[in-house]
Protein backbone atom coordinates (compact mmCIF):
# COMPACT_ATOMS: atom_id res chain seq x y z
CA UNK A 1 0.00 0.00 0.00
CA UNK A 2 1.27 3.24 -1.05
CA UNK A 3 1.63 5.73 1.83
CA UNK A 4 -1.30 8.06 2.21
CA UNK A 5 -0.42 11.95 1.74
CA UNK A 6 -0.62 13.34 5.70
CA UNK A 7 -2.55 16.02 4.31
CA UNK A 8 -4.97 13.66 2.39
CA UNK A 9 -5.38 12.04 5.69
CA UNK A 10 -6.12 15.31 7.59
CA UNK A 11 -9.04 16.13 5.15
CA UNK A 12 -10.37 12.48 5.18
CA UNK A 13 -10.18 12.15 8.77
CA UNK A 14 -12.46 15.92 9.42
CA UNK A 15 -14.89 14.62 6.77
CA UNK A 16 -15.17 11.19 5.16
CA UNK A 17 -13.83 9.12 7.86
CA UNK A 18 -15.39 11.66 10.85
CA UNK A 19 -14.69 10.03 13.92
CA UNK A 20 -17.96 10.75 15.19
CA UNK A 21 -19.98 10.25 12.65
CA UNK A 22 -18.98 7.14 11.22
CA UNK A 23 -17.40 5.68 14.14
CA UNK A 24 -19.15 6.42 16.37
CA UNK A 25 -16.74 7.57 19.28
CA UNK A 26 -16.24 10.40 21.47
CA UNK A 27 -20.21 10.39 21.87
CA UNK A 28 -20.94 10.19 25.54
CA UNK A 29 -19.48 13.92 26.10
CA UNK A 30 -21.05 14.61 22.64
CA UNK A 31 -24.18 13.91 24.42
CA UNK A 32 -24.03 15.58 27.55
CA UNK A 33 -21.84 18.83 26.49
CA UNK A 34 -24.06 19.48 23.11
CA UNK A 35 -26.51 21.43 24.95
CA UNK A 36 -24.76 25.06 24.62
CA UNK A 37 -22.61 26.29 21.65
CA UNK A 38 -19.95 27.64 24.72
CA UNK A 39 -19.24 24.43 26.54
CA UNK A 40 -19.61 22.74 22.65
CA UNK A 41 -16.84 25.03 21.42
CA UNK A 42 -14.30 24.98 24.95
CA UNK A 43 -15.04 20.99 24.65
CA UNK A 44 -13.90 20.41 21.21
CA UNK A 45 -11.04 22.52 21.47
CA UNK A 46 -9.75 20.92 24.41
CA UNK A 47 -10.07 17.71 22.26
CA UNK A 48 -8.60 19.05 18.98
CA UNK A 49 -5.60 19.58 20.91
CA UNK A 50 -5.46 16.49 23.04
CA UNK A 51 -6.28 14.13 20.34
CA UNK A 52 -3.43 15.81 18.22
CA UNK A 53 -0.72 15.52 20.80
CA UNK A 54 -1.53 11.98 22.09
CA UNK A 55 -1.97 10.22 18.69
CA UNK A 56 1.32 11.70 17.96
CA UNK A 57 2.80 10.97 20.80
CA UNK A 58 1.41 7.19 21.70
CA UNK A 59 2.73 6.61 18.00
CA UNK A 60 6.58 7.54 19.39
CA UNK A 61 5.52 5.42 22.37
CA UNK A 62 4.01 2.73 20.39
CA UNK A 63 7.12 2.57 17.73
CA UNK A 64 10.17 4.20 19.83
CA UNK A 65 9.32 1.74 22.79
CA UNK A 66 6.71 -0.74 23.42
CA UNK A 67 7.40 -2.75 19.47
CA UNK A 68 11.33 -3.19 19.89
CA UNK A 69 10.47 -4.29 23.53
CA UNK A 70 7.78 -6.58 22.15
CA UNK A 71 5.51 -5.57 24.66
CA UNK A 72 2.60 -4.80 21.87
CA UNK A 73 -0.35 -6.85 23.86
CA UNK A 74 0.05 -4.08 26.53
CA UNK A 75 -0.13 -0.84 24.44
CA UNK A 76 -4.34 -0.06 25.90
CA UNK A 77 -2.62 0.42 29.31
CA UNK A 78 0.07 1.80 28.27
CA UNK A 79 -2.14 4.57 25.92
CA UNK A 80 -4.30 5.21 28.47
CA UNK A 81 -1.54 6.25 30.54
CA UNK A 82 -0.22 8.54 28.36
CA UNK A 83 -3.49 10.11 27.74
CA UNK A 84 -4.41 10.40 31.44
CA UNK A 85 -0.69 11.86 32.21
CA UNK A 86 -0.28 14.11 28.96
CA UNK A 87 -3.91 15.20 30.14
CA UNK A 88 -2.92 16.23 33.78
CA UNK A 89 0.14 17.77 32.97
CA UNK A 90 -1.23 20.14 30.15
CA UNK A 91 -4.34 21.16 33.21
CA UNK A 92 -1.19 22.03 35.24
CA UNK A 93 0.25 24.06 32.83
CA UNK A 94 -2.63 25.97 31.69
CA UNK A 95 -3.45 26.20 35.26
CA UNK A 96 -0.14 28.01 36.40
CA UNK A 97 0.44 29.91 33.37
CA UNK A 98 -2.98 30.85 31.67
CA UNK A 99 -5.55 31.71 34.30
CA UNK A 100 -8.05 32.54 31.93
CA UNK A 101 -7.85 29.98 29.84
CA UNK A 102 -7.94 27.46 32.46
CA UNK A 103 -11.33 28.67 33.29
CA UNK A 104 -13.10 28.82 30.26
CA UNK A 105 -11.28 25.33 28.81
CA UNK A 106 -9.65 23.54 31.81
CA UNK A 107 -12.95 22.69 33.12
CA UNK A 108 -13.27 20.10 30.06
CA UNK A 109 -9.72 18.87 30.13
CA UNK A 110 -10.36 16.22 33.22
CA UNK A 111 -13.41 14.99 30.91
CA UNK A 112 -11.02 13.88 27.92
CA UNK A 113 -9.27 11.32 29.56
CA UNK A 114 -12.83 9.18 29.28
CA UNK A 115 -13.65 10.45 25.99
CA UNK A 116 -13.18 7.53 23.66
CA UNK A 117 -12.56 9.36 20.59
CA UNK A 118 -8.72 10.09 21.96
CA UNK A 119 -8.19 6.77 22.56
CA UNK A 120 -9.90 5.60 19.88
CA UNK A 121 -7.75 7.85 17.24
CA UNK A 122 -4.57 5.86 19.10
CA UNK A 123 -5.80 2.60 18.66
CA UNK A 124 -6.91 3.64 14.74
CA UNK A 125 -3.47 5.27 14.67
CA UNK A 126 -1.58 1.26 15.47
CA UNK A 127 -4.24 -0.57 13.33
CA UNK A 128 -3.33 1.16 9.93
CA UNK A 129 0.15 1.51 10.80
CA UNK A 130 0.40 5.39 10.20
CA UNK A 131 3.60 6.86 10.98
CA UNK A 132 4.74 9.64 12.70
CA UNK A 133 3.58 12.56 10.45
CA UNK A 134 0.42 10.94 9.44
CA UNK A 135 -0.38 10.10 13.20
CA UNK A 136 -0.19 14.37 13.85
CA UNK A 137 -2.48 15.11 10.61
CA UNK A 138 -4.71 11.88 11.78
CA UNK A 139 -5.11 13.10 15.22
CA UNK A 140 -5.65 16.79 14.18
CA UNK A 141 -8.11 15.94 11.41
CA UNK A 142 -10.21 13.64 13.93
CA UNK A 143 -10.06 16.97 16.36
CA UNK A 144 -11.53 18.99 14.46
CA UNK A 145 -14.08 16.70 12.96
CA UNK A 146 -15.39 15.97 16.49
CA UNK A 147 -15.27 19.84 17.15
CA UNK A 148 -17.13 20.17 13.52
CA UNK A 149 -19.94 17.63 14.63
CA UNK A 150 -20.60 18.84 17.99
CA UNK A 151 -20.44 22.70 17.23
CA UNK A 152 -23.55 21.91 14.39
CA UNK A 153 -25.32 19.69 16.71
CA UNK A 154 -25.19 22.29 20.05
CA UNK A 155 -26.25 24.91 17.51
CA UNK A 156 -29.09 23.04 16.11
CA UNK A 157 -29.85 22.18 19.54
CA UNK A 158 -30.29 25.71 20.84
CA UNK A 159 -32.07 27.19 18.35
CA UNK A 160 -34.69 23.55 18.80
CA UNK A 161 -34.89 24.61 22.56
CA UNK A 162 -36.06 27.97 20.89
CA UNK A 163 -38.48 27.28 18.62
CA UNK A 164 -39.46 23.72 18.65
CA UNK A 165 -42.20 21.92 20.80
CA UNK A 166 -41.15 18.05 20.71
CA UNK A 167 -43.51 15.23 21.29
CA UNK A 168 -43.29 13.92 25.03
CA UNK A 169 -40.09 11.24 25.77
CA UNK A 170 -38.61 12.92 22.45
CA UNK A 171 -36.93 15.68 23.94
CA UNK A 172 -33.11 15.21 25.23
CA UNK A 173 -30.78 12.41 24.21
CA UNK A 174 -33.66 10.93 21.41
CA UNK A 175 -33.98 13.87 19.59
CA UNK A 176 -30.38 14.53 19.40
CA UNK A 177 -29.41 11.12 18.70
CA UNK A 178 -31.89 11.49 15.23
CA UNK A 179 -30.37 15.08 14.79
CA UNK A 180 -26.65 13.67 14.41
CA UNK A 181 -28.89 10.63 12.69
CA UNK A 182 -28.92 13.34 9.95
CA UNK A 183 -25.88 15.13 10.54
CA UNK A 184 -24.13 11.70 9.44
CA UNK A 185 -26.32 11.36 6.39
CA UNK A 186 -25.53 14.83 5.25
CA UNK A 187 -21.39 13.77 5.90
CA UNK A 188 -21.66 10.76 3.51
CA UNK A 189 -21.78 13.11 0.77
CA UNK A 190 -18.12 13.56 1.47
CA UNK A 191 -17.63 10.02 1.34
CA UNK A 192 -16.99 9.64 -2.43
CA UNK A 193 -14.33 12.41 -2.34
CA UNK A 194 -11.07 11.01 -0.72
CA UNK A 195 -10.63 7.25 -0.09
CA UNK A 196 -8.80 6.28 2.61
CA UNK A 197 -9.85 2.82 3.85
CA UNK B 1 -26.55 4.25 47.18
CA UNK B 2 -26.85 3.01 50.60
CA UNK B 3 -27.50 -1.02 51.26
CA UNK B 4 -30.71 -2.25 52.27
CA UNK B 5 -31.33 -3.06 48.50
CA UNK B 6 -31.51 -7.06 48.08
CA UNK B 7 -29.63 -8.72 45.55
CA UNK B 8 -32.69 -9.11 43.45
CA UNK B 9 -33.19 -6.19 43.30
CA UNK B 10 -29.28 -4.63 42.51
CA UNK B 11 -29.78 -7.04 39.50
CA UNK B 12 -33.38 -6.07 37.96
CA UNK B 13 -32.30 -2.23 38.46
CA UNK B 14 -29.27 -2.76 36.29
CA UNK B 15 -31.05 -4.82 33.83
CA UNK B 16 -34.52 -2.58 33.35
CA UNK B 17 -35.11 -0.05 35.75
CA UNK B 18 -31.58 1.99 34.84
CA UNK B 19 -30.53 0.51 31.94
CA UNK B 20 -27.47 2.03 31.05
CA UNK B 21 -28.21 2.35 27.14
CA UNK B 22 -31.53 3.59 27.19
CA UNK B 23 -32.16 5.25 30.58
CA UNK B 24 -28.63 6.74 31.52
CA UNK B 25 -28.01 7.20 27.80
CA UNK B 26 -24.13 5.78 28.51
CA UNK B 27 -21.81 3.74 26.60
CA UNK B 28 -23.16 4.16 23.28
CA UNK B 29 -20.13 4.30 21.20
CA UNK B 30 -19.93 0.92 21.09
CA UNK B 31 -23.63 0.22 21.03
CA UNK B 32 -24.06 1.79 17.41
CA UNK B 33 -20.62 0.58 16.39
CA UNK B 34 -20.78 -3.27 16.70
CA UNK B 35 -24.39 -3.61 16.07
CA UNK B 36 -24.90 -3.98 12.27
CA UNK B 37 -24.43 -7.64 12.42
CA UNK B 38 -25.48 -10.30 15.28
CA UNK B 39 -22.57 -12.44 15.42
CA UNK B 40 -20.24 -9.12 16.12
CA UNK B 41 -22.79 -7.86 18.73
CA UNK B 42 -22.71 -11.18 20.90
CA UNK B 43 -19.11 -11.49 20.53
CA UNK B 44 -18.69 -8.27 22.24
CA UNK B 45 -21.78 -8.53 24.77
CA UNK B 46 -19.83 -11.77 26.21
CA UNK B 47 -16.43 -9.55 26.34
CA UNK B 48 -18.24 -7.01 28.18
CA UNK B 49 -20.20 -8.67 30.52
CA UNK B 50 -16.96 -10.24 31.62
CA UNK B 51 -14.82 -7.45 31.89
CA UNK B 52 -17.88 -5.26 33.85
CA UNK B 53 -18.36 -8.25 36.32
CA UNK B 54 -14.84 -8.77 36.87
CA UNK B 55 -13.74 -4.73 37.51
CA UNK B 56 -16.61 -4.41 39.73
CA UNK B 57 -15.30 -7.12 41.93
CA UNK B 58 -11.47 -6.29 41.89
CA UNK B 59 -12.91 -3.01 42.79
CA UNK B 60 -15.18 -3.90 44.84
CA UNK B 61 -12.34 -6.37 46.54
CA UNK B 62 -9.62 -3.51 46.51
CA UNK B 63 -11.77 -1.28 47.97
CA UNK B 64 -10.75 -0.60 51.49
CA UNK B 65 -6.89 -0.44 50.33
CA UNK B 66 -7.26 1.68 47.11
CA UNK B 67 -5.75 5.62 48.40
CA UNK B 68 -8.97 7.64 47.08
CA UNK B 69 -6.61 10.06 45.13
CA UNK B 70 -5.40 7.86 42.67
CA UNK B 71 -8.52 5.49 42.33
CA UNK B 72 -9.31 6.09 38.87
CA UNK B 73 -6.21 5.45 37.81
CA UNK B 74 -6.41 2.28 39.42
CA UNK B 75 -9.99 1.40 37.93
CA UNK B 76 -8.46 2.13 35.03
CA UNK B 77 -5.91 -0.10 34.89
CA UNK B 78 -7.71 -3.12 36.48
CA UNK B 79 -10.30 -2.45 33.89
CA UNK B 80 -7.79 -2.24 31.19
CA UNK B 81 -5.61 -5.78 32.39
CA UNK B 82 -9.35 -7.71 31.89
CA UNK B 83 -9.83 -6.07 28.64
CA UNK B 84 -6.32 -7.03 27.18
CA UNK B 85 -7.61 -10.84 28.38
CA UNK B 86 -10.49 -10.64 26.20
CA UNK B 87 -8.81 -9.09 23.42
CA UNK B 88 -6.33 -11.66 23.22
CA UNK B 89 -9.01 -14.56 24.01
CA UNK B 90 -11.06 -13.29 20.92
CA UNK B 91 -7.93 -13.15 18.61
CA UNK B 92 -7.07 -16.85 19.26
CA UNK B 93 -9.88 -17.91 19.12
CA UNK B 94 -12.18 -15.75 16.75
CA UNK B 95 -9.63 -14.16 14.08
CA UNK B 96 -12.53 -13.19 12.05
CA UNK B 97 -14.42 -11.55 14.00
CA UNK B 98 -11.95 -9.70 16.00
CA UNK B 99 -10.70 -8.26 12.09
CA UNK B 100 -14.17 -7.03 12.31
CA UNK B 101 -14.44 -5.25 15.44
CA UNK B 102 -10.98 -3.91 14.98
CA UNK B 103 -10.86 -1.48 17.48
CA UNK B 104 -13.65 -1.59 19.50
CA UNK B 105 -12.94 -4.44 21.79
CA UNK B 106 -10.31 -2.09 23.07
CA UNK B 107 -12.45 0.41 23.25
CA UNK B 108 -14.18 -1.16 26.03
CA UNK B 109 -12.11 0.55 28.62
CA UNK B 110 -12.99 3.50 27.82
CA UNK B 111 -16.53 2.90 27.85
CA UNK B 112 -18.52 4.74 30.40
CA UNK B 113 -20.68 2.25 31.75
CA UNK B 114 -17.81 0.28 33.59
CA UNK B 115 -15.59 3.20 34.72
CA UNK B 116 -19.53 4.16 36.05
CA UNK B 117 -19.99 1.16 37.79
CA UNK B 118 -16.61 0.98 40.09
CA UNK B 119 -17.56 4.51 40.65
CA UNK B 120 -20.73 4.50 41.59
CA UNK B 121 -21.12 1.00 43.15
CA UNK B 122 -18.43 -0.99 43.60
CA UNK B 123 -15.99 1.09 45.61
CA UNK B 124 -18.92 1.25 48.40
CA UNK B 125 -20.49 -2.22 48.28
CA UNK B 126 -19.13 -5.79 48.75
CA UNK B 127 -17.74 -8.07 46.31
CA UNK B 128 -20.97 -10.13 46.14
CA UNK B 129 -23.40 -7.45 45.80
CA UNK B 130 -21.19 -5.75 43.44
CA UNK B 131 -19.97 -8.66 40.95
CA UNK B 132 -24.22 -8.90 40.36
CA UNK B 133 -24.76 -5.03 40.09
CA UNK B 134 -22.20 -5.22 36.91
CA UNK B 135 -24.09 -9.13 35.91
CA UNK B 136 -27.75 -6.20 35.94
CA UNK B 137 -26.01 -3.83 34.00
CA UNK B 138 -24.06 -6.04 31.19
CA UNK B 139 -26.72 -7.78 31.01
CA UNK B 140 -29.24 -4.66 30.41
CA UNK B 141 -26.60 -3.25 28.11
CA UNK B 142 -26.39 -7.09 26.05
CA UNK B 143 -30.31 -6.87 25.53
CA UNK B 144 -30.38 -3.24 24.29
CA UNK B 145 -27.16 -4.71 21.75
CA UNK B 146 -29.19 -7.16 20.74
CA UNK B 147 -32.33 -5.35 20.01
CA UNK B 148 -30.21 -2.71 17.68
CA UNK B 149 -28.85 -5.49 15.96
CA UNK B 150 -31.90 -7.14 15.35
CA UNK B 151 -33.27 -4.29 13.62
CA UNK B 152 -30.26 -3.16 11.66
CA UNK B 153 -29.08 -6.89 10.20
CA UNK B 154 -32.04 -8.18 8.66
CA UNK B 155 -33.49 -4.49 7.20
CA UNK B 156 -29.44 -3.58 6.12
CA UNK B 157 -28.24 -7.47 4.68
CA UNK B 158 -31.80 -9.44 4.94
CA UNK B 159 -29.85 -11.39 7.31
CA UNK B 160 -29.73 -12.56 11.04
CA UNK B 161 -26.93 -14.08 11.88
CA UNK B 162 -25.92 -14.67 8.25
CA UNK B 163 -29.09 -16.45 7.40
CA UNK B 164 -31.28 -15.05 5.35
CA UNK B 165 -34.43 -14.40 6.61
CA UNK B 166 -36.45 -11.50 4.37
CA UNK B 167 -37.90 -12.55 0.90
CA UNK B 168 -36.27 -12.24 -2.28
CA UNK B 169 -37.48 -9.32 -3.24
CA UNK B 170 -36.71 -7.29 -0.76
CA UNK B 171 -34.43 -4.16 -1.42
CA UNK B 172 -31.42 -3.92 1.09
CA UNK B 173 -31.76 -0.36 3.60
CA UNK B 174 -28.17 0.49 2.70
CA UNK B 175 -28.26 2.89 5.40
CA UNK B 176 -29.05 0.71 8.40
CA UNK B 177 -25.97 -0.86 8.14
CA UNK B 178 -24.10 2.57 7.99
CA UNK B 179 -23.59 5.17 10.76
CA UNK B 180 -26.95 7.01 10.54
CA UNK B 181 -29.28 3.97 10.52
CA UNK B 182 -27.01 3.15 13.75
CA UNK B 183 -28.44 6.89 15.34
CA UNK B 184 -31.83 6.50 14.37
CA UNK B 185 -32.59 3.38 15.19
CA UNK B 186 -31.16 4.23 18.78
CA UNK B 187 -32.95 7.63 18.72
CA UNK B 188 -36.60 5.98 18.04
CA UNK B 189 -36.09 2.88 21.00
CA UNK B 190 -34.49 5.98 23.28
CA UNK B 191 -37.74 7.75 22.44
CA UNK B 192 -40.43 4.94 22.50
CA UNK B 193 -38.81 3.84 25.93
CA UNK B 194 -39.20 7.97 27.47
CA UNK B 195 -42.03 8.15 25.95
CA UNK B 196 -43.81 4.97 28.05
CA UNK B 197 -42.37 5.70 31.02
CA UNK B 198 -41.39 8.76 31.59
CA UNK B 199 -37.95 9.66 33.57
CA UNK B 200 -38.96 11.19 37.00
CA UNK B 201 -35.95 13.59 38.20
CA UNK B 202 -33.18 15.42 36.71
CA UNK B 203 -33.05 15.66 32.76
CA UNK B 204 -29.59 14.29 31.09
CA UNK B 205 -28.02 16.19 28.13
Amino acid sequence: MDPINPLTLFFAAIFTNNILLTNFLGLCPFLSMSGQKKSAFGMGAAVVFVMASTTALNNLVHYKILVPLGLEHFRYIVFIVVIAAFVQLVEMTVERFFPSLYFSLGIFLPLITVNCAIFGASLFMVIRKYDFVQSLAYGAGSGIGWMLAIISISAIREKLQKTAKLPRGLEGPAITLIITGLLALAFLAFSGMIRVQ
Amino acid sequence: MPNPATKKEIFFTGLWKDNPVLRQVLGICSTLAVTNLMVNTLVMDAGLIFTVCMSSLTVSLLRKVTPVRIRMMVQTLIIASYVIIVDIMIKAYLPDISEALGPYVALIITNCIIMGRCEAFARHNPPAASFIDGLGMSLGYSLVLIAIAFIREPLGFGTLLGLRIMPGGFVHWTVMIMAPGAFFTLGIMVWILKYFRPQTGEEKG
